[in-house]
């Protein structure tokens, strides 16, 4: 093996532009379908957790604690399992287990828990007495929860999404390595096993570089959006 | 305007058992009245105060604002109810997320109001308050007192037959205490609007309440008269809070 220079590095990864990027698609499409599914499925199930809480609009205890011990539940699962024990599932849903789609699957059973859990974490902090006063007025509950929860909220939700987009980023690597595709595949694939530590090292730079750009994007958005 | 006819209203404690907040009371508020709720901490303010808009479900009794019994109404009706019933609270509770115009156009949302009439009431009733310079300001920006004017257009825009207050100046120091105080005698003067008032002090039932119920360990002691600042009262309780005035 000739020894890596900054300039072989440099030719070596733009000659993989192409592929470069089509792994950037892959793993951003990983991370739309799961983040999508924490968005709009998680954060519905993140309101109701907190709603179903004692004290709360509907509270509720029985429902509220199988709720939440079925979100444990799932969330207690290591990736590396939910992804291997839901191929079956994942073949029905997309009729193939290799492929970001596929591995969009798993990511999503894992991204949901995780941003309800979120979620209900950020609605606590908002002062019971602001819900009370919105009750007052003869709001009803659809509009306490578009008016009053998720806008009071939205900054604290902006940076649990951050959160997750982070968190799901290096899980979408581990999803890539067995068939989804993305970044992180093609780190272990040149980096790892064919020896092409200037790719792996490449790649993990450009993990850096984009984890950088979402936390910044995020922490300006929460701080604009906060007037608290 | 209001009448609470034998409402009962019991707490679980932590230990198992119940506590009554509010035992078998009865009032009366007229239309057009400043009424005041007073008493020491824990004598059933706030719960008696909280049964009038139903924030607190009574356990017996009836509860008649406006000709209606709210204990009877569908959660829609009672909602319907509820517009016409402002509320102004201690800590405020505005929507920090809001600027000072919306958060007086929330109510009005909720009712479903017309963009252009919101925006008109809006205006009218910063006006009222004396914020109209602050409208694009978030609450973070403002002042308690101000903070507070808000609170009362906030309740007064839907123009409510009645206002709820619980301790609205407790927050404040003494001379913003006397301009709030009398923001709301305005607005009771200029609208007829009916104002139930919690307080602890004697001081806020002299400045602006017609009458004002005694409350003590959750029941009704006295109803007082209040003329010309002058409080006509016979009880001791009475008394006691006259002198920690
Ligand atoms: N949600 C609740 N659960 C249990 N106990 C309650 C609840 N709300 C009020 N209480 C109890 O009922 C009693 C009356 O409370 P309330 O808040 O009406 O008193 P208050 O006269 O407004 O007092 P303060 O001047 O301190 O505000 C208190 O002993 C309080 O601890
Ligand atoms: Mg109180």
């Amino acid at each position: 093996m000739e020894p890596i220079t900054f300039a072989s590095a440099l030719a070596n990864l733009s000659m993989m532009a192409p592929e470069i990027w089509q792994a950037v698609k892959e793993t951003a499409l990983m991370l739309s379908i799961g983040l999508g599914a924490a968005l709009f499925v998680g954060g519905p199930l993140g309101i109701v957790l907190y709603l179903t809480q004692p004290g709360q609009l509907f509270a509720h205890r029985g429902f509220n604690a199988v709720l939440g011990w079925f979100v444990n539940l799932v969330r207690s699962f290591p990736f590396i399992i939910l992804l291997v024990s839901l191929g079956p599932l994942t073949r029905i849903l997309v009729g193939s287990t290799i492929g970001p789609v596929a591995a969009a699957v798993p990511l999503s059973f894992a991204a949901i828990p995780y941003f309800a859990r979120l979620v209900e974490q950020t609605l606590r902090e908002i002062p019971r007495g602001v819900i009370e006063a919105a009750e007052a007025m003869g709001a009803s509950p659809l509009q306490i929860i578009t008016k009053v929860l998720i806008n009071e909220a939205r900054a604290g939700l902006i940076s649990s999404l951050t959160i997750l987009t982070i968190s799901f980023l290096s899980y979408s690597a581990v999803a890539g390595v067995v068939g989804g595709g993305g970044i992180g595949d093609l780190a272990i694939r040149y980096g790892y096993y064919r020896f092409q530590t200037d790719v792996m090292v490449g790649m993990v730079l450009l993990l850096v570089v984009i984890v950088q750009i979402i936390q910044f994007i995020g922490n300006r958005l929460a701080s604009r959006l906060d007037k608290r | 305007m209001i009448h609470l006819n034998d409402v009962k209203k019991r707490f679980r404690r932590p230990d198992g058992g119940w506590f009554d907040a509010v035992s078998d009371t009865s009032l009366s508020v007229s239309a057009g009245e400043i009424f005041g709720l007073i008493g020491f901490s824990g004598a059933g303010k706030s719960t008696l105060l909280r049964l009038i808009n139903l924030l607190e479900r009574p356990d017996a009794g009836a509860v008649i604002v406006d000709g209606q019994d709210l204990t009877q109404l569908s959660g829609a009706e009672l909602r319907r109810a509820r517009q016409n019933i402002g509320m102004v609270f201690q800590q405020f509770n505005l929507l920090a997320n809001r600027t000072v115009a919306e958060n007086v156009a929330f109510p009005l949302e909720i009712a479903g109001w017309k963009r252009e009439a919101i925006r008109q009431r809006v205006a009218e009733c910063l006006e009222i308050v004396g914020l109209t310079d602050r409208a694009g300001h978030y609450p973070a920006q403002l002042s308690g007192g101000q903070k507070q004017r808000v609170g009362i257009a906030r309740a007064l825009a839907p123009r409510p037959h009645v206002i709820l207050a619980d301790e609205p100046t407790s927050a404040l120091d003494p001379k913003t205490t006397q301009s709030i105080l009398e923001c709301l005698r305005d607005i009771n003067a200029r609208f007829g609007v009916t104002i139930v008032i919690v307080t602890h002090e004697m001081g806020v039932i002299r400045s602006i309440c017609h009458r004002a119920a005694l409350l003590d360990a959750g029941r009704v002691v006295e109803v007082i008269n209040v003329e010309a600042g002058r409080v006509d009262a016979r009880s001791d309780l009475a008394r006691s809070l006259l002198e920690a005035a």
